[in-house]
């Protein structure tokens, strides 16, 4: 009741405060000052190192760690539990499942203390086997738990499953690889392919150290990733490619820096946004989705933003973008028509 | 960029109403649903991991479809070479062909056998293809194998068999709404809203169901067949783990097989009350049982279920109603079973279940609720944080919001598309990326404003340069949804449907409906300057 009316309180002070706003009467939110010239080109310096040492150790970390695959890659058998009194007696059902002679058997906690996550690797002998587990799981187990989700993938589809994810994730990236090459230069492609790949690498870097769960749902997380860091990516490159028609005489590096600088704000306040969003769904979407949100919280908010503004764009001078056009310039023309489409 | 003709308002607002009203169903009660016209009755159909239920994948054994296509085409060799009285020896399956060494008039031999060899798909068909390779070994042996296509055909009808047979099977189990369907070549996938506990539905689709009457072997013992060898046209098969796995010498000649069944129906024997089987032969069915009970009286007969001897009883008397019954100390639920599974017919091939994923109820009302849950605070928090970072903008991107959200559900409806709970995650992200929209296009207002524009011209410039990058970002992600699309399957692909959706619903808002509510804006309030 207190609860009820204490967030009833809190929206309806958040209500008059938007409202303010909207009248006027409150100045608005500014993240990020108008007119920012931070100087984002020279950490290039630090930040390519930097960026390249993280790749190497997330590739190390995947060869020498792993990645902790779920069923949907290696098979097996996935059954979470409720018990029905009381929390659950995980010794006691340890004990119980391990007697019955299925191999490594890995029980967890999972949400409340009720719950539990009973993982069996998967069974040789083929399809039928993994069927025969969950028949002795659940005779050994009776009448005491509710079957909230049992989940058995046999050795034939984990094969496919993984094949599929993989050829997904690489078509994906060359499909979106083409899009960039028909409308940019190649050398946008080229450097949104090696900028989001990095967040790939490192967020595949970062799913092995925490040992999340690596199943269907982080490749759609992967490919979500990919996605939106693109997304970010194109939207600085938009501006770099409108400042190179209109600026044909800046440096590279300036150039550079005042687009980065006048979509910051943009890049921000959307970064918010989604985390706002991200953050909802990784406090109350449940068990189910935590893997797939914190995956994406991790890949979307704290590696693409990075990359967008410390990669992406810096490597577009690596890469050879604007040289010839500065060589070639001719300065009066491009100042006129500059001011006639501005 | 801030003019819009009348007609082109209105249509844009026509497509959002519309769009936005397919959504209603969802809401209206069964009774009202049900009472709508065909055409109108869409509504999103929840995925399995948010109302409960069964996803089993069964894979038809094709290598079974071949060995008994072979074993056909061995009988058939057999027969048609004795018909023509041509001597041969060494008839037997290698491998994938059969083969034969024939003695006698070999020419005469090959075209006889020729004429197994039929066109494929029938007389219709016009691709010149036969269903046989014959070629001649040389030294009298004659291979015969089927043709590639022919195989491809044979599973892919036995695929099509087994779907209709699954499909009885799982109806007469009286559950809600199955869907039964074709995946790829040799794959059907079975998903069961609400059903908590697959094991009976898996027992009953794990069965062939091969019915066979059969004659017991009484010219030799079992006992002598178990040592050496069994007589050549009898075979030893075990009985049930009820009968004691006891060996029987069965006779490999089928006088009926379920085929001939019309009908089968749980019961209790009047003596015993032991639960049991009855069924009716059809007529052809009817006349041979009647025929072979009353040339065999006094000796047993074998009733076999998928080489499994049920019971195997003395015929005392002839049978001639053409109908019977089947009891072997079942439960009343293996009764009930047995007689499904014999109404609804054999599968033409084993079936092997290689992927399950069951949830329970339960945990479907948690994951609605925490989703529901997820989805009002974060699209909360984000309404709010553009009110305070936007003011009135803000307020036109969180209409703008609001109506995509609606028309999200508006064509899932449409589509009928699956709701899953990463599918929600779709929807609460798509929030958080479709204000991307609007504070691109914000951004760019203030930008142009810094840059001492009037307001409507910095307004018309904002959306005229922010729309085209608007495009160009929203179809990378749109490709990766597309890709996870085909990739996907069950919750995965739900999440892949809500955000291409969103992502089609955002650049639809973005290009009109914001655009619109500025211009209507600007026009009613000709503002001095631009409060963004």
């Amino acid at each position: 009741m207190v609860l009820y009316l204490l967030s009833a309180v809190v929206l309806a002070v958040i209500a008059v405060v938007c409202a303010l706003v909207v009248l006027g009467v409150i100045p608005h939110l500014r993240l990020v000052p108008d007119d920012t010239r931070f100087d984002f080109m020279r950490f290039r310096r630090i930040s390519f190192p930097i960026s390249a040492a993280l790749s190497v150790l997330a590739v190390f970390l995947y060869f020498y760690h792993g990645l902790n695959f779920g069923i949907d890659f290696v098979g097996g058998t996935l059954m979470e539990v409720q018990a029905k009194r009381g929390p659950a007696d995980l010794a006691k059902m340890r004990s119980t499942l391990n007697g019955l002679g299925l191999g490594e058997v890995h029980l967890q906690q999972f949400g409340g203390p009720a719950d539990v996550l009973i993982r069996i690797s998967q069974q040789p002998g083929g399809e039928g086997a993994q069927q025969a587990a969950v028949r002795k799981v659940r005779e050994a187990l009776g009448d005491e738990v509710e079957y909230r989700r049992v989940e058995v993938v046999g050795p034939r589809v984990s094969t496919e499953l993984l094949a599929f994810g993989t050829i997904g994730l690489m078509l994906a990236i060359v499909a979106i690889l083409v899009y960039l090459w028909f409308r940019f230069e190649w050398q946008f492609a080229l450097g949104a392919m090696i900028a989001n790949v990095h967040d790939l690498v490192l967020t595949i870097g970062f799913m092995s150290i925490t040992q999340i769960d690596f199943d269907l749902t982080s490749i759609a997380a992967l490919l979500t990733i990919l996605g939106y860091s693109l997304n970010d990516t194109v939207v600085i490159y938009d501006r770099i490619r409108e400042m190179l028609r209109r600026f044909k005489r800046m440096s590279m590096p300036e150039l550079l820096n005042i687009s980065v600088n006048s979509t910051l704000s943009r890049s921000i306040i959307t970064h918010v946004t989604v985390t706002l969003a991200l953050l909802a769904l990784l406090l109350f979407g449940g068990q189910a989705i935590h893997s797939f949100t914190a995956t994406m919280m991790f890949g979307v908010v704290l590696v693409g933003t990075y990359t967008s503004v410390f990669i992406a764009s810096p490597i577009l001078i690596y890469l050879g973008v604007g040289t010839s056009r500065l060589a070639t310039a001719e300065p009066e023309a491009d100042s006129k028509k500059a001011k006639t489409k501005a | 960029m801030l003019y819009f003709s009348p007609l082109k308002a209105a249509g844009i607002l026509l497509t959002a109403l519309v769009v936005c009203l397919c959504a209603v169903p969802n809401f209206l009660p069964d009774r009202v649903f049900n009472g709508l016209p065909k055409w109108a009755q869409r509504q999103i159909v929840l995925g399995l991991d948010l109302q409960g239920g069964s996803h089993i994948l069964l894979e038809v054994d094709s290598a079974a479809v071949k060995k008994e296509k072979l074993q056909g085409l061995l009988d058939d060799v057999r027969r048609s070479l004795r018909e023509a009285r041509i001597p041969y020896t060494g008839l037997a399956v290698r491998g994938e062909q059969v083969e034969v060494r024939v003695t006698g008039n070999q020419q005469q031999a090959v075209s006889k056998l020729r004429e197994l060899s039929q066109p494929l798909g029938g007389l219709l068909s016009a691709t010149g293809q036969r269903t046989l390779d014959i070629t001649d070994a040389g030294n009298g042996v004659i291979q015969l194998r089927f043709t590639e296509a022919a195989i491809t055909e044979r599973i892919r009808q036995a695929v099509e068999q087994s779907i209709q047979i699954v499909s009885r099977r799982v109806d007469e189990l009286g559950t809600v709404e199955p869907s039964i369907q074709r995946q790829g070549v040799d794959r059907i996938l079975v998903q069961v809203p609400g059903l908590q506990d697959p094991s009976r539905l898996k027992e009953i689709l794990g069965k062939t169901a091969k019915l066979t009457f059969r004659l017991v072997d009484t010219t030799a013992s079992v006992e002598d067949a178990l040592q050496g060898r069994p007589p050549p046209d009898s075979e030893i098969l075990n009985g049930t783990v009820k009968e004691g796995k006891h060996p029987y010498l069965i006779k490999k000649q089928v006088m009926v097989s379920g085929e001939d069944l019309s009908d089968a129906q749980p019961g209790f024997d009047h003596r015993t009350s032991e639960p049991i089987v009855t069924f009716r032969f059809n007529t052809n069915g009817g006349r041979r049982f009647a025929q072979v009970t009353q040339e065999n009286v006094g000796r047993p007969f074998a009733i076999v279920l998928d080489n499994e001897v049920i019971s195997a009883p003395v015929i005392r008397e002839p049978i001639l109603g053409g109908s019977g019954q089947i009891s072997g100390g079942f439960t009343v639920e293996q009764a009930n079973d047995l007689a499904i599974l014999l109404r609804a017919g054999a599968l033409p091939a084993p079936l092997t279940i290689i992927e399950e994923r069951t949830v329970g109820p339960g945990l479907g009302q948690d994951s609605i609720a925490k989703g529901k849950l997820a989805s009002y605070v974060g699209s909360l928090m984000v309404l709010i944080f553009m009110f305070v970072t936007y003011g009135i903008f803000g307020l036109f991107a969180n209409v703008a919001v609001a109506i995509n959200v609606a028309m999200i559900f508006g064509l899932l409806s449409l589509l009928n598309a699956t709701l899953t709970l990463p599918g929600i995650a779709g929807i609460v992200l798509t929030v958080g990326i479709a204000v991307d929209s609007n504070v691109l296009i914000y951004e760019r207002i203030r930008e142009e404003v810094r840059h001492g524009r009037t307001p409507i011209t910095a307004i018309d410039a904002g959306f005229s340069r922010a729309l085209a990058t608007i495009l160009d970002s929203n179809i990378t992600t749109f490709i990766a949804a597309a890709v996870l699309f085909f990739i996907g399957t069950g919750p995965v692909r739900g999440f892949a449907v809500t955000l291409g959706i969103g992502i089609i619903t955002t650049v639809f808002t973005a290009f009109t409906l914001t655009r619109l509510i500025v211009a209507w804006w600007v026009r009613t309030w000709r503002p001095r300057h631009v409060p963004i």
